[in-house]
């Protein structure tokens, strides 16, 4: 099974590189753009009986490494 | 008094802080590797070093905090072991959940360098009793990712019980509420970006540091 955890700082939680890259892509002539926000995409292959074992397992990854819950949210999508 | 260095891969403040805390205050210091499963006996002090642990990989601190040796430092830190983290240390100290809050990139996307001058907000504690009197100390600053969050509840607890214990007298990084530093709620904690690693003697510019390791050694 594959798993995709995309994790986002927080909304409130000031995301400096979407600020700046918001920034660079309004210089570019982009003026309607808003609200940029970067995150980061972990993926990988993990062994699981049904999807969702999966999800549950993938969840706890989060909760205890994948994400800092103090300042981020993340999602979890299931491949089968 | 007895003390560690934990050593993090990526660690390069562990001689720093080494030296600075026997130059301080006489005290034997041991340095202890990352994946160690036991921690000297007797210690007084345990500091957790500024660097660059694993490459700052996932997120500052992340996976320093989840080290072999970090069940040894929780321990130790419950059973009131006095536990200081400077600059990656405090971000190390935040992910092990042992001080609330995190540190985000810093609000000007740079990485700041240079001498800062603090306010001692809480100089009841066992780390800052020996400032006394004194309300400004100087220390330097070097990190890239200092921002202290934490959500308005959280910032408003830690005010309202002491746990702030240094404040930037001019913010350098956006940390919210200027907060430089945050002690646990048992005082044994303490977690701070500046580095009183840096200025433990005059020549350094300041020996303000070394008032925070004499503080810890009185307290032993």
């Amino acid at each position: 099974m594959k798993a995709k955890v995309h994790v986002f700082l927080k909304p409130g939680v000031l995301d400096v590189q979407g600020k700046a890259i918001e920034g660079a892509l309004h210089g570019l002539g982009w003026g309607g753009v808003e609200h940029v926000r970067v995150g980061k995409t972990i993926e990988f292959d993990l062994k699981a009986a049904g999807a969702d074992e999966a999800q549950a397992e993938v969840k706890t990854m989060c909760e205890k490494l994948l994400a800092n819950t103090v300042i981020e949210s993340y999602r979890v999508e299931i491949v089968a | 008094m007895k003390s560690a260095v934990i050593v993090f891969p990526g660690s390069n403040c562990d001689r720093d802080c080494a030296v600075a805390v026997e130059r301080s205050t006489g005290s034997a210091v041991e340095m202890v590797w990352h994946q160690e499963t036991k921690l000297p006996d007797g210690l007084d002090l345990i500091v957790l070093p500024g660097g660059f642990s694993y490459g700052d990989y996932l997120r500052c601190g992340a996976m320093a905090s989840l080290s072999p040796v970090m069940r040894e430092v929780i321990q130790a830190a419950t059973n009131g072991t006095a536990v200081v983290g400077i600059c990656n240390g405090f971000q190390i100290l935040c992910e092990a959940g042992l001080l609330p809050g995190a540190l985000l990139r810093n609000e000007g996307l740079k990485y700041v360098c240079r001498p800062i001058d603090l306010e001692v907000v809480n100089a009841q504690t066992r780390f800052t009793a020996g400032y006394q009197g004194r309300r400004e100390v100087t220390m330097t600053i070097g990190n890239g990712e200092g921002n202290f969050f934490a959500d308005e509840a959280t910032l408003d607890r830690l005010e309202g019980e002491g746990q702030v214990v240094f404040r930037y007298k001019d913010n350098p990084n956006g940390s919210s509420r200027g907060i430089a530093g945050v002690v646990n709620r048992q005082g044994n904690v303490l977690g701070l970006m500046p580095h009183p690693d840096r200025a433990f003697e005059t020549e350094l510019g300041s020996a303000d540091g070394a008032i925070l390791f004499q503080s810890v050694l009185a307290s032993a």
